[in-house]
């Protein structure tokens, strides 16, 4: 079993949801990365994502395209990204990974040695932002030859085919975008998810994750009651940018920890009704 | 000015209907948007083929393009440059004369048609040299429409007589201050304005780039140009052309004049990318010459990149040719062979520049300049019955200030 389907079977035991923290690789340097996860996985990660960063992120905010700018100025690349995944796997082999980024770094070293390499260093699911499922015949299946799962997003105006286009490609999760915008931005109406969580899980048994727009622990909580797993990212983010770089990996790990106590308020929500 | 049907060509014209219909030119174009523009995109798709099926759709259009742009341009026998050369002759299709200046308003008036058929009361454009921000800023202004232009602080402090323009016309005019501050970002930028505010955007983009139904749609307004030319040419030089040459940025210009002549085979197609200060200093934007395939900005094309697939900021003295991505369909003709491509610097387009003004009395944009300064490089190797039509995409009012920079002359 792969480590992010062992993952929601031990959260399903528990009545938990997973919680996903998003952080970019290479902020504010390579150098802080490892001790970033590390923090992150101590304070009540379940699954990291480590954001891959590219110079013209659109899907992203202001927040995370700085977090990108910062990593491209310290020198990071996916190459880079790789060989922290792989150290990081030396000392935690159950804790997923799933990168996270654009499609033109992964299509310049192309996909099958991309995938190849990301198997050997111990990824488990990458998201590629623009490759939506139509585009990604010969990605999808790059990606099943080296196990890795591709994940893919669904959004408030996801068509019904659509939904079912993704839920026939999709492993791992989901990553349902709660809002329409970009990262980063307002907080979000938790009963417009629920509804529409309902109606992705209709169409598909893999677990279903909620991102964008969760800025605080009291709306984790409120998602985490029904999603698989909450994804905090610009809120994380933010911290990493405001602290000292030595400072960053406890302000990422103190923040996240807030999100997890209500994510184990939901399990408690849960097993109450 | 009547126009005529063309005269019959003894080359047969053959077929091309690309893109595909999922937005394909063999390997490029595409799709490539996150889940959140998917939507967006299918209902744009869906409004534009109703426009484009519609004939009254387009007896509007054709009455805006007569009435409100001045259409159509002529196209202009350069006899005193020709002669100057000594060899090919060189015919100017004079976009120049269009309101706004440019070839961009074409696009800008069909997409500002389409917005208003799905209902769109607010557009919103990203900009490089002004033009295109110009001609959104105009066509809102003409419909009421509210403004939204995103542009680059670069390029806000290069073009700053463009930029009152855009106030003027009643825009607002957002500085991008991120990643290069130019016109990718500047894209960047509107993509995530239209993702927020999607209900009651639309997105004028100006080139023929960015996700499916764009680079099709910005080709087919722009197409116009071409469309006149195939009419034009056999009226005034007897003959179409052998070489059409365009300068390409994005290309939008270029795919408008081209897109015609694909089916004349033998008509010879070269684009003219900015080579900066040259491609060996890797200060340029010539992306199709010296760049490789990637995907950016919603399509798969060439791209200006390093070795782990980040995008490169480029140069070039024209704000409109600095883009370090191309309209996949260009990406397309130079893989088929179908079209050529080569690069001018900032010094031959300069030189071009002040030629044609000298030898015509027209003040070309530094963008067209490009197209004429390889014209006038071709013009004296070949014989003087020879045919070059170079689409002179705008006029050169805007960039006064560069060239007058370039002189060593302040102001």
């Amino acid at each position: 079993m792969s480590r992010i389907a062992a993952t929601f079977e031990r959260l399903r035991g528990e009545r938990r949801a997973a919680l996903v923290p998003f952080v970019t690789a290479g902020d504010p340097s390579p150098a802080h990365t490892l001790g970033i996860i590390r923090s992150l996985v101590a304070n009540g990660a379940d699954v990291i994502e480590l954001g891959v960063p590219f110079s013209d992120p659109m899907a992203d905010g202001p927040t995370i395209q700085r977090a990108s700018e910062r990593a491209l100025r310290a020198g990071t690349g996916l190459a880079l990204i790789l060989d922290t995944v792989r150290e990081y796997r030396r000392e935690d082999d159950r804790t997923p990974i799933v990168l996270m980024g654009y499609a033109n770094p992964v299509e310049h070293m192309g996909v099958a040695a991309f995938a190849a390499r990301a198997k050997e260093a111990g990824v488990d699911g990458v998201l590629i932002v623009d490759y939506p499922p139509e585009e990604s015949a010969a990605w999808v299946q790059a990606l099943a030859g080296a196990g890795i799962d591709p994940i893919f997003l669904l959004s408030p105006t996801s068509s019904e085919a659509r939904i079912d286009l993704v839920s026939r490609m999709a492993k791992g999760y989901i990553y349902y975008v709660s809002l329409k915008g970009v990262t980063g931005a307002a907080n979000i109406d938790t009963a417009d998810v629920e509804r529409m969580l309902a109606r992705i899980r209709s169409s598909t048994s893999v677990p279903v994750g909620v991102g964008f727009g969760i800025r605080e622990p009291e709306t984790a909580r409120a998602i985490a009651r029904f999603a698989d797993a909450v994804v905090i990212g610009s809120r994380i983010v933010e911290e990493i940018e405001r602290a000292e770089p030595e400072r960053a990996a406890a302000q990422a790990g103190s923040t996240l920890a807030a999100f997890r106590a209500g994510v184990d308020a939901a399990a408690r929500d849960k097993a109450a009704a | 000015m009547q126009m005529r049907e063309p005269v019959a060509d003894s080359r047969q014209p053959a077929a091309y209907d690309l893109p595909d219909a999922t937005g394909h030119f063999g390997p490029y174009g595409g799709t490539f948007v996150a889940e959140t523009l998917q939507a967006a995109l299918a209902e744009l798709r869906d409004a534009y083929d109703a426009c484009r099926k519609d004939p009254a759709f387009q007896a509007e259009l054709a009455y805006e393009l007569e009435h409100y742009v001045g259409r159509p341009s002529p196209v202009y026998h350069a006899r005193r440059l020709s002669d100057e050369l000594g060899g090919a002759q060189i015919y100017l299709k004079r976009e120049d004369l269009n309101h706004t200046g440019a070839h961009k308003v074409n696009n800008t008036m069909g997409q500002a048609l389409v917005a208003r058929r799905m209902g769109k009361p607010r557009v919103i454009a990203e900009t490089g040299a002004g033009q295109h921000g110009v001609a959104t800023a105009t066509v809102a202004a003409r419909y009421g429409m509210e403004c939204v232009v995103y542009m680059g602080t670069e390029d806000v402090a290069r073009q700053a007589q463009n930029v009152y323009r855009m106030k003027l016309l009643g825009a607002t005019v957002v500085p991008v201050a991120s990643g290069s501050r130019t016109l990718k970002d500047a894209l960047n930028e509107a993509m995530r304005d239209w993702v927020t505010n999607v209900a009651d955007t639309f997105y004028i983009i100006g080139t023929v780039a960015g996700p499916h139904p764009y680079p099709m749609m910005v080709r087919d307004f722009n197409s116009v140009v071409g469309k006149e030319c195939v009419v034009q040419m056999p009226a005034l030089a007897g003959r179409q052309p052998d070489y059409v040459l365009a300068c390409v940025g994005g290309g939008s210009n270029a795919m408008g004049i081209f897109h015609p002549y694909i089916p004349h085979e033998g008509v010879k197609l070269i684009g003219v990318e900015a080579g900066g200060l040259g491609i060996a200093t890797g200060k340029h934007a010539a992306t199709l010459s010296a760049g490789s395939p990637g995907v950016l900005h919603g399509n798969r094309t060439y791209l200006m990149q390093d070795a782990d697939g980040q995008i490169l900021e480029t140069h070039s003295i024209s704000a409109g040719l600095d883009y370090p991505g191309v309209g996949p369909e260009h990406a397309w003709l130079k893989d088929s062979g179908r079209a050529c491509y080569v690069s001018i610097t900032d010094d031959e387009a300069l030189a071009a520049f002040h030629t044609l003004c000298r030898t015509e009395g027209i003040i070309p944009a530094l963008e067209s300049s490009h197209a004429v300064a390889h014209a006038m490089k071709m013009a004296p190797t070949l014989p003087k019955d020879r045919i070059l039509l170079v689409n002179l995409s705008g006029r050169g009012d805007k960039d006064m200030h560069t060239v007058a920079k370039a002189s060593g002359i302040t102001f």
